[in-house]
């Protein structure tokens, strides 16, 4: 018999987990001499309160739900994939070659093949760490982390002397033709508000599809099954006739895939361009919208919605509170990171002693009655 | 290339070698005792930070370099708390301290100092001054050994000739001493050390104290003797650099220093030329840059020297499964 009910191992304890969190943020801004409480309004009124907000918040958290669900996918593996940030770069390049290369007739084409590009160029960038872990057992935290690094290096190199628009000093790409601009929130639902600049564009769609499409994988097919039943025991999987290797390469081919999808909402969507640092650190907050939302694609969106939250709510924290800096959403980060996942176990032991004592009081009571 | 060149590259390999070579025996001690660290990035920034705001205010870099080490161990502390204590995911509490040292510094360092996210610029005692070795400059004048002398050996800062020495240190500590023994043993069978009746709580909250000391002594050199003060992201990914370091090094002392130097050289030479000609071929700086990195997939991939870590590395030890 478990230990707990289902809903507090799913709902209750990440609930807790980022109360804490969000207490010792609170500290930090009490200790930096503002008001956590006024910082918190200020956050939640520039995040959801406008239009305009809402805007950003759900752009940030498009991004956040591909890189969550790319931790998440290979999570469900026992694979602790950190290199979302490289992969999503790559997926960068993936979308500005295909951007640049075609002079595409409509928005759509473009997007379809865009996204196609960015999801192999992300799955290739994980498929070498997978290669090495399902073969040769190379750490693939190690080695994702690695690639990381080769990839922020490849790019520059990339942008500085292959990309860069002949006699411009920036080393970016060329701004993509207009025919491939997605639209966005305002050509989407005009009557909502949102105004033409604003960054939410329809790739949040296919974010939500990604989730859609990531659960119906986990739950509802062979290859989730067989992925779900690596993660859980490795040797029980093999017995079962299940090839580590293959799990390892599918299952890290999807992850990289997914983080490589990011780049359809901030390269093609945003920035309509191939910047340096296309990223921005998604990769790694998508370790903590996996780690909190419990590698579930409804927790993932929920969770990024969440970040988003903090990202825009931040942004506005810092213009409106110059005393607290934008590294601020870096420190609650963190301690989320912290909280749900390397410190999980401070919050189940007593919460598992809790429902114990709580179950053995209803058994002793029950023959009484 | 003349030899004042080499002699240039070689005195400048050794500075960056320095903070990867700390941060590198850092991982070592920790992960000798089977807790992973990717967290030595976040605790040298820590460590920067805390010890250029410190010797700043104070005026004297020996108090900034004991709240560096301080700053250190206190991310050491979580991580040992996390990973030993609550038996969490050490790879997931080691990029939450990266993170929490990366948003930390920042945030402190502007309510502080006002100044964007940096500390005011180290002078005088406040910086770690280089050490001139006696009859240096005597000697400067005697042809090949006298610059090598007074240029390459002598003229660092105390942090440099440590680091050096922690080295053999390290390497006496771990295969000569009884507690090196207890170290290595519960990184590669913890079972049997707790059946010896020692403490595998112990021994690897000890070893990950060390571990915290030393990444101190890494950011301390960072900011108060590479650099005069702190700044955002100073620590610029050295940390992953020496984890790469001390795979390349295969977890062994002597090797680390090895490993370090290389890195250390190939920085110094990526600092100096921005590409470099070699038989007719320009080598960009960006893969010089990326070349540790690569190097070090290649030998977790095991196609040169396999790499083989810790035993019980990254699993927490549970008393009597």
């Amino acid at each position: 018999m478990d230990k707990m009910p289902k809903w507090a191992d799913v709902i209750l304890i990440p609930l807790i987990s980022v109360i804490l969190a969000l207490l010792v943020s609170g500290l930090v801004v009490l200790y930096i001499g503002e008001s956590p409480v006024e910082a918190m309004q200020i956050m939640v009124r520039g995040a959801m309160g406008s239009a305009y907000g809402w805007g950003y918040t759900l752009f940030y958290a498009t991004n956040f739900i591909f890189t969550g669900l790319a931790v998440a996918v290979a999570f469900h593996a026992r694979m602790f994939n950190i290199g979302g940030e490289g992969q999503a770069a790559l997926g960068g390049l993936g979308v500005a070659v295909v951007c640049l290369s075609v002079p595409w007739p409509h928005w759509s084409v473009a997007l379809l093949v865009a996204s196609g590009a960015a999801a192999i160029f992300g799955a290739a960038w994980a498929a070498i760490p997978a290669y090495l872990q399902a073969k040769r057992g190379s750490h693939i935290v190690i080695t994702t982390i690695m690639f990381n690094f080769i990839a922020s290096a490849l790019l520059v190199y990339l942008l500085v002397n292959v990309f860069r628009v002949p006699g411009s000093m920036a080393p970016e790409t060329a701004r993509f033709a207009d025919a491939v601009h997605l639209p966005n929130a305002a050509d989407i639902v005009p009557w909502l508000g949102f105004r033409s600049s604003t960054p939410l564009n329809i790739s949040f769609l296919l974010a939500l599809l990604a989730c859609f499409l990531v659960w119906m994988l986990i739950w509802r097919t062979r290859l989730g099954y067989e992925i779900r039943a690596f993660g859980h025991s490795e040797t029980a999987a093999v017995y079962a006739g299940i090839s580590p290797v293959r799990i390892i390469m599918i299952a890290m081919l999807i992850s990289g895939g997914l983080a490589g999808l990011m780049a359809t909402n901030s390269v093609m969507g945003e920035a309509e361009r191939l910047v340096i640092d296309n990223v921005q650190g998604a990769g790694f907050v998508g370790i903590a919208v996996a780690l909190m939302g419990r590698s579930h694609p409804v927790g993932v969106f929920l969770a990024a919605i969440l970040f988003g939250v903090l990202y825009q709510g931040g942004a506005e924290l810092e213009f409106e509170m110059p005393a607290v800096s934008r590294e601020m959403i870096v420190v609650i980060q963190a301690l989320v990171i912290l909280f749900t996942g390397a410190l999980d176990n401070m919050v189940r032991m007593p919460m598992e002693k809790l429902f114990l004592s709580l179950r053995r009081r209803d058994r002793a009571d029950s023959p009484a009655e | 290339m003349d030899f004042l060149t080499i002699l240039q590259i070689l005195d400048s390999t050794v500075r960056l070698a320095t903070p990867l070579l700390l941060a590198c025996l850092a991982g070592l001690y920790s992960e000798r005792a089977g807790i992973f660290d990717i967290g030595l990035e976040g605790k040298m920034l820590a460590a920067a930070f805390f010890s250029a705001a410190v010797a700043f205010t104070s005026g004297n870099v020996w108090v900034g370099l004991m709240a560096g080490i301080a700053a250190s161990c206190v991310l050491s502390g979580i991580h040992g708390l996390a990973s030993i204590t609550f038996r969490g995911n050490q790879l997931i509490s080691g990029v939450a301290i990266n993170f929490l040292a990366a948003g930390m510094t920042v945030v402190i360092a502007q309510t502080w100092f006002q100044q964007g996210g940096r500390t005011p610029p180290l002078q005088g005692a406040a910086r770690f001054q280089e050490i001139t070795l006696p009859f240096a400059d005597a000697m400067a004048d005697v042809p090949i050994i006298g610059p090598i002398y007074s240029e390459l050996i002598s003229g660092h800062s105390i942090l440099v000739y440590m680091a050096l020495a922690i080295v053999p240190l390290t390497w006496w500590i771990l295969f000569r001493t009884r507690f090196g023994l207890r170290l290595r043993a519960v990184g590669e069978n913890p079972a049997a050390v707790d059946t010896a009746g020692i403490s595998v709580v112990g021994a690897r909250y000890a070893a990950v104290m060390i571990c915290g000391v030393l990444c101190g002594l890494a950011g301390a050199y960072l900011a108060t003797s590479l650099a005069a003060g702190f700044v955002k992201d100073m620590s610029a990914g050295r940390g992953f650099i020496a984890l790469a370091a001390l795979i390349f090094a295969k977890w062994r002392p002597w090797y680390a220093l090895y490993a370090c130097l290389l890195f250390g050289l190939l920085d110094a030479v990526g600092n100096r030329y921005q590409n470099i000609e070699l038989v007719g071929v320009t080598i960009p700086v960006q893969f010089m840059q990326a070349l540790p990195y690569i190097l070090t997939v290649v030998i977790l991939a095991g196609f040169v020297g396999k790499a083989i870590p810790p035993r019980a590395g990254g699993e927490p030890y549970v008393k009597e499964r």
